[in-house]
């Protein structure tokens, strides 16, 4: 797969070459799966097109599909930046270090980096705060299971993902004490098939509600072949398997961001600033709350939302303990975001462990 | 930990569905190499059969008419590696990386409008009476058809390289295309033939991903299963069971980790998620220990001038 991937970048060099001519300004793109995979890539590209429709002519957006992340990363940026871009949004997690290494090198060339944390003079960092969204999730799929067991399918063990599991579990666990959770580490953001077998085998071992962070629909298809299990959108609606099993989604809307930073590059008051924005924001949206969801549930969801985005409830409130049972926040303290940034543990009732 | 969540009876039933792609692809990629020929665009096949697949059921309303064209477009394609590897006279290597880059750029823009749309259902071989049969009935009478054809193809294969006389001028081109060339048997049709069904078998297989395993259309959906039905049909030593074996330990160990991991057992996960291509390598490899090696021919270029 390397090898594609050299040979696709290699041909994309090709194009950015021949068609670098007009725009004054080039914003650069690099995603970890493809533009048509429904969730994730897919909103990025949204926010790509949103810039393409704000400034038209005057700007000029490239971008490279399926980049793997490591050492190809590092190629594939270092030559968009060689291509003139002025500014790159590397949009996954594993681009951290090569984001670093490439903008060490090319100090008048602004980076953006989604879900992480290192901050340069040239790079700024950006992230949503997905955890508010998980709330809700758990909230509805805590009432809506009725085997008590919620499957997930979990991509890397990143504090993203982590921050995810705990806050759909803590959520969960105040509606339906009994609540369990099952936990696959599928080790890829985006293989169909893979998470096709992962939703499978939750499902066969009792889980009526499978949440997911990885990128594909191929759960959704799951559920729906299954016919009594639930599903939330991630990443984008997913809406063409609502009303059911889709029951919502957390949609990541990263266009105003975009639009925003692009404005920045233009005006040259781009800074390196460290965002993250939650549903207050605009950054997550809560997807349509399907029908298949009781009205009473469905207006306490909606109700945990709006103290989300008003910030008068913090999704990580005391009295929480750790996973080791260890004091973690007292009764009414709210989680630093510190903390958040780089959780590393489950919280108290979890019955699995973090992978290394 | 709950081991007694994990029900094996349905463990193996979907162990059979996760490993028939493979499996399809490996037995098509076996005959090929059988043949001569190494063609290292499987990948690429199976992409274009998946989408291939998807559109015409999707347009039709008619899963298995899907499945025939899978067949169709694998093969179509092949055939563009036969141009370039028998008549152009190309490196089969290069020829076969080309053609699977192509086939990932060409099944993702013939998908475009493809993204998000449910294909429909194949109904299962629900045999009456027989699949109600407790244990056995889940497990062998209830899977959709294109899982036995791949079993059936399985055997077809191998009785076809054992015991017939086609099966017997394929393997002598494998082994010494010259040899067969002096024999007076036509190297290149024979060779373009094999070609052909490995394309084909090798759309099957990626069909059977987009229209039955997942079931729907995403960009690169493959997701690099050509490239082990590569390695699989190496560590098979190039013989049909072995392939079957191989697809159903790497399928099955798969689905198996999967379970672990859900039921909560505490093995790392690393571990387990290494485990089917470890594990897959060390059963094929501990069995070739008979030393039977690849055709002598593999990936030779042959003109009848030389």
């Amino acid at each position: 797969m390397k090898l594609t991937n050299l040979l696709t970048s290699a041909a994309m060099a090709l194009g950015l070459a021949t068609t670098a001519m007009a725009a004054d300004t080039k914003v650069g793109f690099v995603y970890v799966g493809p533009v048509g995979d429904g969730g994730w890539t897919y909103e990025h590209d949204q926010g790509r097109k949103a810039v393409v429709e704000e400034f038209g002519d005057a700007v000029e957006t490239v971008y490279v599909e399926n980049v793997p992340e490591g050492a190809d990363a590092e190629r594939v940026i270092t030559q968009m930046a060689l291509q003139g871009a002025d500014l790159i949004f590397t949009t996954s997690f594993g681009y951290m270090d090569p984001t670093i290494n490439v903008a060490k090198k090319f100090p008048k060339v602004k980076f953006e980096h989604a879900t992480g944390y290192k901050q340069a003079d040239n790079v700024s960092v950006y992230s949503a705060r997905f955890y508010e969204g998980r709330a809700v999730q758990g909230h509805i799929a805590g009432q809506m299971t009725k085997t008590n067991t919620i499957g997930y399918i979990a991509s890397f063990p990143i504090p993203e993902v982590i921050r995810g599991i705990n806050s759909a579990y803590i959520h969960a666990k105040e509606v339906n004490p009994d609540i369990q959770f099952k936990i696959i580490w599928a080790y890829t953001w985006f293989d169909p098939a893979k998470e096709a077998d992962a939703a499978k085998a939750l499902i066969e071992q009792g889980a009526d509600v499978i949440l997911q962070h990885t990128d594909s629909t191929a759960p959704q298809a799951a559920a729906q072949a299954a016919g009594n299990v639930i599903t939330f959108g991630q990443a984008s609606d997913m809406s063409e398997y609502a009303p059911y099993p889709r029951v919502s989604s957390i949609i990541d809307d990263w266009a105003p961001y975009y639009v925003a930073r692009t404005k920045a590059v233009m005006d040259g008051t781009w800074e390196s600033v460290n965002t993250w924005h939650g549903i207050g924001d605009g950054m997550v949206g809560i997807g349509e709350i399907s029908d298949a969801v009781p009205a009473e549930i469905k207006a306490s969801a909606l109700a945990l939302k709006d103290k989300l985005a008003d910030g008068s409830y913090h999704a990580f409130t005391g009295p929480l303990k750790k996973q080791d049972g260890s004091d973690w926040l007292a009764d009414g303290e709210t989680a630093d975001d510190g903390t958040l940034a780089g959780m590393n543990f489950y919280v108290e009732g979890l019955d699995a462990e973090i992978p290394n | 930990m709950d081991l007694s969540a994990i029900n094996p009876v349905l463990l193996i039933a979907s162990l059979m569905v996760a490993a028939t792609p493979l499996l399809l692809a490996a037995i098509g990629e076996l005959v090929v190499e059988k043949a001569g020929v190494l063609n290292l665009g499987v990948e690429g096949m199976m992409i274009v059969g998946a989408i291939s697949g998807f559109a015409i059921s999707v347009e039709s309303g008619s899963p298995m008419l899907g499945l025939i064209a899978a067949m169709i477009g694998g093969a179509l394609l092949s055939l563009l590696f036969a141009f370039l590897t028998q008549f152009a006279l190309a490196n089969q290597v290069a020829s076969g990386l080309a053609l699977t880059l192509f086939g990932l750029g060409l099944s993702a823009l013939m998908g475009q409008s493809y993204v998000g749309i449910k294909p429909p259902a194949m109904a299962t071989l629900d045999i009456p009476v027989i699949s109600d049969i407790p244990v056995i009935g889940p497990i062998l009478f209830s899977h959709d058809p294109v899982l036995y054809i791949g079993i059936a193809l399985c055997a077809g294969v191998w009785a076809f390289l054992k015991f017939s006389r086609g099966g017997l001028v394929l393997r002598a081109v494998g082994e010494s295309h010259d040899a067969a060339h002096a024999l007076g048997y036509n190297v290149i049709r024979v060779r373009i033939l094999a070609i052909m069904f490995g394309g084909a078998c090798a759309g099957l297989g990626g069909a059977y991903i987009s229209l039955i395993r997942v079931p729907q259309w995403t960009e690169g959906m493959t997701a690099g299963i050509g490239w082990i039905a590569l390695a699989l049909v190496v560590f098979a030593s190039w013989k049909p069971w072995r392939v079957l074996l191989g697809a159903y330990l790497f399928g099955g160990i798969n689905v198996l980790q999967l379970n672990l991991q859900a039921a909560g057992i505490a093995i790392p996960v690393e571990y387990l998620a290494m485990s089917p291509y470890l594990i897959t390598i060390l059963v094929l490899v501990i069995m070739s220990a008979d030393k039977s090696g690849a055709p002598a021919s593999l990936g030779r270029t042959f003109h009848a001038s030389q």
